[in-house]
């Protein structure tokens, strides 16, 4: 089966030519074939995907359909979802059947897409390589002894490997744009607010935002329509009016002004990546855009100011672990406080651990300003740059990870080192910005090459509208790895 | 390999945990370290406390500080029950309960 997008999938069902039934077992199918191998999927339950095929198949049949009734859609392990095993890529769940839906999961049920999986995750989102998770790495479907990127890295991989058509991810640090980029697909990280929480596993509160994962722009658009929309269960949820992100799709690029921030373009960059993105550069204006240097000085401090601030929220959020009300409980304890601390030991894989000691340190009485007051402030001096860059600029455009993808095991043992994966990315979560990873091109390896475009608040359809005639120009997200 | 190049404008307070801090650290956090991996954590800590020490000797005077990715305010709502009873359901993935309590060792004598 060649690999088909979401629009052409609605496109086969509006018109009678197949069922959801058919295009579940279709994908069931390829599941079982390359999972074992790629181990993109932590949890598939084929009798009930297939019922919720069913069911979709029977509100087509009644005339109740909607644009994407039928679809199938991968989640991310993050979103608890009703009777499925919800793990978040942790020993710590893994016996938990979430009782609930998160708001994610209720849309896409509400728009009859069938789940045909849930997908591998870093440990609590907590990685740039899947490495972290407790259910094993998953593989590159371009190179099986390298990493998808993290921490969406299953949904990444699942997409490209047409195991999915779609899936959706989380995006923390960069957790769906560098594992889109390192598999060669697309992928979009809503402005922070436009998508709930709810259900959402958190690991950084303030930073955490959900988003499509999917084969062209033009998807992400359809996905987004499904994701976005106010919830009142999630406390930072933004009350906005429905818009349709595909609305600007067909505009022409004429008169865009592009930013290009000098400080993504350095020392640390890969020169293939760097000529790729050049390139793509230079294919935006043949589509009438110009280009302006812009400049975001303390985009450098982003590393650091997230590595206290994503911790520090880590800590509290990750209290709730504690072997009481769900997961795991470790079986020997002499008293409460005994029991907490195995549990926890037990339960968390060493990553996690670590950034929760992080967090707890920096939160911790006589470091609380000099370390998270501290980076609070650099936040918002990171924030005022992009302010500042788009007065002259539409959208900013750069690399979205330094490198392509990275041998299994390279950095696993430096964290450090794995952190830096993430430094394009990082910054556009402290200000909340939205930002996608688009194909652009391939190594002298082979491996996919990620562009990554960086919109201002609420632009999502001008991104996508950017993203979609870039794809109309050029082939490279029409590219799919040999083997599947 | 990327290597980090601190900006040169800055001055690093020294910082390094020692085995007591990563024992009071773990305490903290209710999370057991041993004696054994207590060295490792301690070293890889100091590691990650290295990348962001940078940040210590910038200048922040007069910044205020942000704690959310947007200027956001907290939503009030009508004084409504909106929940139904579940307990049922969400102590059905709990490690022990009985009679719809939660049950941890015993802490008050």
């Amino acid at each position: 089966m060649s690999q088909q997008t979401i629009k052409q999938l609605a496109d086969l069902l509006v018109g009678g030519k197949t069922s959801s039934v058919e295009l579940c077992q279709d994908y069931l199918a390829r599941i079982a074939t390359h999972n074992p191998n790629l181990n993109a999927f932590i949890s598939v339950d084929a009798e009930r995907t297939l019922a919720e095929a069913r069911a979709a198949d029977a509100a087509r049949a009644a005339g109740q359909a909607g644009p994407l009734t039928g679809v199938p859609i991968a989640h991310k392990d993050i979103f608890c979802a009703e009777g499925w095993l919800t793990t978040c890529g942790s020993k710590m769940l893994y016996n938990f059947v979430s009782p609930y839906d998160a708001h994610v999961i209720s849309r896409f049920k509400a728009a009859g897409m069938p789940t045909l999986g849930k997908t591998n995750m870093d440990e609590f989102a907590m990685g740039s390589s899947n490495e972290t998770s407790y259910y094993g790495p998953v593989k590159n479907p371009w190179d099986s002894a390298r990493v998808p990127g993290g921490s969406s890295g299953g949904s990444a991989a699942c997409v490209a490997a047409g195991l999915a058509p779609a899936a959706t991810g989380t995006d923390t640090g960069g957790s769906i744009r560098q594992p889109a980029a390192l598999c060669g697909i697309t992928g979009l990280k809503p402005t922070y607010g436009v998508v709930s929480r709810y259900g959402m596993i958190a690991f950084a509160s303030s930073l955490d935002q959900a988003g499509p994962m999917a084969q062209s722009a033009e998807d992400c658009a359809l996905l987004l329509n499904v994701m976005a929309g106010f919830d009142g269960r999630d406390s930072t949820s933004l009350e906005r009016e429905k818009e349709d992100y595909g609305r600007d799709l067909a505009k022409p690029l004429n008169g865009l002004r592009i930013g290009l921030p000098k400080e993504f373009f350095g020392a640390g960059l890969s020169g293939d990546t760097a000529q790729a993105v050049q390139a793509a550069i230079d294919e935006f204006r043949k589509l009438g855009a110009t280009t302006v240097e812009v400049s975001l000085p303390n985009s450098g401090l982003s590393v650091a100011a997230y590595y206290v601030i994503a911790p520090a929220e880590a800590s509290s959020n990750l209290s709730r672990f504690d072997g009481v009300r769900y997961g795991y409980r470790t079986p020997d304890y002499a008293d409460l406080t005994d029991l907490y601390e195995k549990s926890r030991a037990e339960g968390f894989g060493a990553e996690v651990k670590r950034r929760i000691m992080i967090g707890t340190y920096v939160l911790s009485h006589g470091y609380y300003d000099a370390y998270y007051i501290q980076a609070q402030k650099l936040r918002r001096l990171i924030a005022n740059d992009f302010a500042e860059a788009y007065k002259a600029c539409d959208v900013i455009l750069g690399p979205t990870a330094p490198t392509t993808a990275f041998k299994l095991g390279e950095k696993a043992d430096d964290p450090v080192q794995m952190y830096l994966s993430d430094i394009y990315t990082i910054a556009v979560n402290l200000a909340g910005l939205p930002g996608m990873s688009l194909p652009c091109g391939f190594d002298g390896q082979g491996l996919p090459i990620g562009l990554q475009l960086i919109g201002d608040y609420f632009s999502e359809a001008r991104m996508l509208n950017v993203a979609h005639q870039y794809q109309l120009a050029t082939d490279w997200h029409q590219r799919t790895p040999g083997g599947f | 390999m990327i290597t980090y190049k601190p900006l040169s404008y800055k001055v690093y307070i020294p910082m390094s945990l020692t085995l007591a801090d990563v024992q009071r650290i773990a305490h903290l956090a209710r999370i057991r370290v041993s004696e054994g991996e207590a060295e490792q954590t301690r070293n890889q800590l100091n590691g990650i406390f290295d990348l962001i020490a940078e940040m210590q000797a910038v200048d922040t005077a007069g910044i205020a500080p942000m704690a959310h990715a947007r200027d956001v305010f907290q939503r009030l709502r009508a004084d409504e029950v909106t929940e139904t009873d579940r307990r049922a359901a969400y102590q059905a993935v709990a490690p022990q309960t009985e009679a719809g309590l939660y049950l941890v060792p015993q802490v008050i004598e």
